[in-house]
């Protein structure tokens, strides 16, 4: 176990290299000078320009501006944010927690729920049952979250009044950050409020981030059930006797599991890029919106470094998940 | 536990700001404003936006302020002051009995003096001050303040004095910019010492009626009452703070900022969407409050290529453009139809000057006789982005695209990213294309200088345009003290603009803000920072 996960660390290197090479070409090929984009209807006079060029590093050649980049990044500096001059490692910690609480309440929301839905719509195969959970779970996927977002809005929030719009808590709440994931730090207030209008602002984002990947769930359950279900052991078990919940949760669903698994890991990847449109809607502040205003104002060391940090997350969740198939299956123990 | 949260605060140290020990978890009196984004920074002086201005224009004081809704220049740090004969010497008696706000951090010892101007003043204007590298670059002070400011020097403790390089008439006006509000010298020292120069942005205190107590990227800046504020007794009480608490709760989306407004989870919403604002006017409880904003915006062509060279041609494109329809259906009502290059919000605007009539045989017989009876071909650049002086460039240019098509002209519509749009134009590529901007200070110059023959060389005059009656006009106004005569002379150089057609201007738009019916004493600003002072919030 202990030589796959160095294996693994071994390949992450060039991974990681990479990654930075991508972006830092990326964002340079997309037209449009950061300084023009700042100074914007403004202008600029050219002793001004080479000035800021100079500031920002980007009078330097760039295989030049890629080995600095990539100094730094060894030295353990990720830079500073161009247009808020904060460091970018202190910008991430303050917002990915909010990404991170909104995207394990999604993916909660949609594993408790997508899962039991697979079970019930492989074991009532071809029944009214399976056909409308299956035909939800294609509107689901299919849903533009955006307009679900704003729709849920409209009616839970605005016609009902029964959720908050938006953000994390009300403001009515003075909430010091200190881990910066909204439940813990309202629990630990002086205000016991403050809990529950975490609670209540957490349900329609959770939702609708959590909609694409609980239709996905729920769609790879029911065909690895399927699968598992028309196997010889549980026609075996089914001749022994069994009670039927016993043979469909002890000995068919953890051996559907494994795809489910891949899937669930799979979605951390989805729950990020989904999260930059539902962070946008409910106001959230996490790192999702965050990456996309540095794409709009071409902030160029949030982009490269931000991009490198999700992907250092990315790679984690799949060893992480690599490493869970050892618990589910022993004949895959590494 | 005491250890993580300690530790876990210092590591956040860059994004949040806890300046006073204890806050109030619910208050008598909360004020939240939806706001569309996170300031850059928290001081406007290292920024450029308006999301900053907000920020910096409630805790933070200048030395002259303008009027809430009007161009007119107030005192305020600065009780008064004098121009030398010759404009090159501004003599600032300061206010007494100002106080600056306190934090966990930091008690002041003294109040404002001439050192605060100093210092502030110095820090951007000295590139070998130590805190000139503090923070990043202070891109409004040098665009509009550095070029024409020599020195800052003080005479007594209320005294200070500012010596220009050349006269500058608009001077005076630029200094009521957000980005040249005051910083305390003593809290500058304080940091100094303790190795956390950066907590001065960061943590900023100041003057003004709120003191910032704490900052959350991308969430929340919350604002507390500063009771000692200087213009409570008098000096300026319209921009004392009428509710304890203010909240901008930062919501990137319109429609979800008017969501919350209608849930009573703000009481004013920001920027609302043009399709939106029917809807804010019949809804109940909620009203809608519009200004006319100080920008301008235009379609400039190149007088130096042909046949753009002849104002006959430029007139006939002008008279071409069905521009009622054009602004009905790209402003959606956030915009009427303009003249004049200074709007009628600033003064120094020209009310007699009207927009060209829309007459397309004219326009045609006009070509016809310029020698083009068959028309010819142009590019028209559209801007790509939407901005309130214009929200929709490609709608724009394809209206225009298709008026000038019954007058012969066929037009490429032409268009960049932004950033590259930008660069293009200013580097001189394109004959006929879009431009346009907002003022940052309440001085028509800004806007009229950039057609004189003198920015022809810095990319700013998109039309390369040289009148010399124009840039004379100009010129002389720039240099006068008087704004009384300053008016006449822009009005004069803007009806040798409307004769001369080197650009056709779009429209004179508006913005809005949308109310709870409860909020009181709320009037929208229009250019800079909003102030939230004398606001209140009724049952």
């Amino acid at each position: 176990m202990l030589n796959f996960i160095f294996r693994r660390f071994v390949l992450i290197i060039p991974t990681l290299v990479g990654v930075t090479l991508a972006s830092f070409i990326l964002i340079r090929a997309v037209p449009g000078d950061p300084i023009e984009v700042r100074m914007g209807e403004r202008g600029i006079t050219a002793e001004q320009l080479t000035l800021m060029r100079q500031q920002l590093g980007l009078d330097q050649p760039l295989w030049k501006q890629f080995l600095d980049y990539e100094a730094q990044l060894v030295s353990g500096h990720l830079g500073n944010s161009s247009i808020t001059h904060a460091p970018v490692w202190d910008e991430f910690l303050t917002l990915f927690p909010a990404t991170l609480e909104l995207a394990l309440a999604a993916l909660i929301f949609a594993a408790v729920l997508g899962t039991p839905l697979g079970v019930v719509a492989a074991v009532r195969r071809g029944t009214v049952l399976d056909y409308g959970l299956m035909a939800g779970s294609v509107t689901g996927a299919s849903m533009p979250i955006f307009w679900w977002g704003l729709i849920m809005i409209l009616i839970f929030s605005v016609t009902l009044g029964w959720t908050p719009v938006s953000g994390r808590i009300s403001d009515m709440f003075y909430v010091e950050p200190w881990s910066g994931f909204m439940l813990i730090d309202a629990w630990f207030s002086e205000d016991k409020g403050a809990v529950w209008s975490a609670l209540s602002h957490l349900i329609l984002p959770m939702i609708v981030l959590g909609t694409i990947p609980l239709a996905t769930i729920a769609r790879m359950t029911r065909s690895a059930m399927l699968e598992v279900l028309g196997e010889d052991y549980i026609r075996t078990a089914r001749a022994k006797g069994l009670k039927p919940s016993q043979i469909v949760f002890v000995h068919a669903l953890r051996n559907a599991l494994i795809p489910v698994v891949t899937v669930i890991g799979l979605q951390v990847g989805s729950l990020l890029s989904g999260a930059i449109l539902t962070e946008t809607i409910f106001a959230w502040p996490g790192v999702g919106r965050w990456l996309i205003e540095a794409i709009q104002r071409r902030d160029y060391p949030v982009l490269q470094s931000g991009t490198l940090l999700i992907a250092i997350l990315v790679m984690a969740v799949n060893l992480g998940v690599d490493m869970t198939y050892g618990f589910l299956n022993p004949r895959i123990r590494h | 536990m005491q250890f993580a949260k300690s530790l876990t605060r210092s590591l956040m140290l860059g994004s949040t700001v806890a300046l006073a020990a204890a806050a109030p978890a619910r208050a008598a009196s909360t004020l939240v404003v939806c706001t569309e984004a996170s300031p850059d920074s928290l001081n406007a002086a290292l920024s450029t936006a308006n999301t900053s201005f907000d920020v910096t224009e409630q805790i933070a004081d200048r030395l002259v302020e303008m009027e809430v809704g009007g161009s007119t220049l107030k005192p305020a740090l600065a009780e008064s002051w004098t121009i030398s004969e010759d404009g090159l010497r501004y003599t600032f008696k300061l206010r007494r009995g100002v106080k600056f706000h306190s934090s966990a951090s930091f008690k002041p010892a003294r109040e404002f003096n001439a050192d605060d101007v100093v210092f502030t003043y110095n820090r951007m204007l000295d590139h070998s001050s130590p805190w000139y590298k503090v923070g990043g670059s202070y891109d409004m002070f040098s665009s509009f303040i550095e070029p024409a400011l020599q020195s800052v020097t003080k005479l007594d403790d209320h005294t200070v004095v500012l010596t220009l390089k050349k006269p500058s008439a608009s001077f005076l006006n630029a200094l009521s910019i957000q980005s040249l509000s005051i910083q305390s010298a003593e809290y500058a020292a304080a940091m100094e010492k303790a190795g956390t120069q950066s907590r001065l942005d960061q943590q900023p205190i100041g003057t003004g009626p709120f003191q910032l107590l704490q900052y959350q990227k991308d969430s929340l800046i919350r604002f507390r009452a500063f009771r000692e504020f200087w213009g409570a007794g008098g000096g300026m009480p319209e921009r004392a703070a009428k509710v304890d608490n203010l909240v901008f709760s930062i919501t990137p989306d319109p429609a979800v900022r008017l969501a919350k407004l209608q849930a009573n989870e703000c009481q004013i919403a920001r920027y609302p969407n043009a399709a939106d604002l029917k809807r804010i006017r019949t809804t109940p409880n909620l009203t809608l409050q519009e200004a006319t904003i100080a920008s301008t915006s235009y379609l400039a062509m190149r007088t130096d290529h042909k046949p753009f060279d002849d104002v006959r041609v430029r007139r006939a494109l002008a008279m071409a453009i069905d521009m009622k329809s054009l602004v009905e259906a790209v402003y959606q009502g956030t915009g009427t139809p303009a003249a004049s290059l200074v709007p009628p919000s600033m003064w120094g605007t020209n009310a007699d000057l009207k927009p060209f009539d829309y007459d397309p045989q004219a326009a045609k017989a006009l070509l016809a006789e310029a020698g083009l009876a068959s028309g010819f071909s142009t590019d028209l650049w559209a801007i790509p982005v939407a901005r309130a002086y214009m929200p929709n460039g490609r709608r724009a240019a394809e209206m225009i695209q298709a008026d000038w098509a019954k007058i012969g002209v066929t037009a490429k519509i032409v268009s960049f990213e932004w950033g590259e749009y930008l660069r293009r134009r200013r580097m001189g590529e394109g004959d006929v294309g879009m431009s346009g901007g907002t003022w940052d200070f309440p001085d028509p110059s800004q806007m009229v200088v950039s057609l004189t023959c003198e920015n022809m060389k810095t990319g700013r005059n998109v039309a390369n345009w040289c009148n010399q009656v124009y840039s004379d006009l100009v010129d002389k106004a720039g240099v006068l003290s008087d704004q009384s005569q300053r008016a006449a002379l822009y009005q004069q150089a803007q009806q040798v603009l409307h004769d001369d057609v080197p650009v056709v201007f779009f429209a004179d738009a508006k913005a809005f803000v949308a109310l709870r019916s409860n909020v009181q004493g709320f009037k929208l600003h229009f250019l800079g920072g909003q102030p939230f002072g004398g606001v209140s919030v009724g049952d």
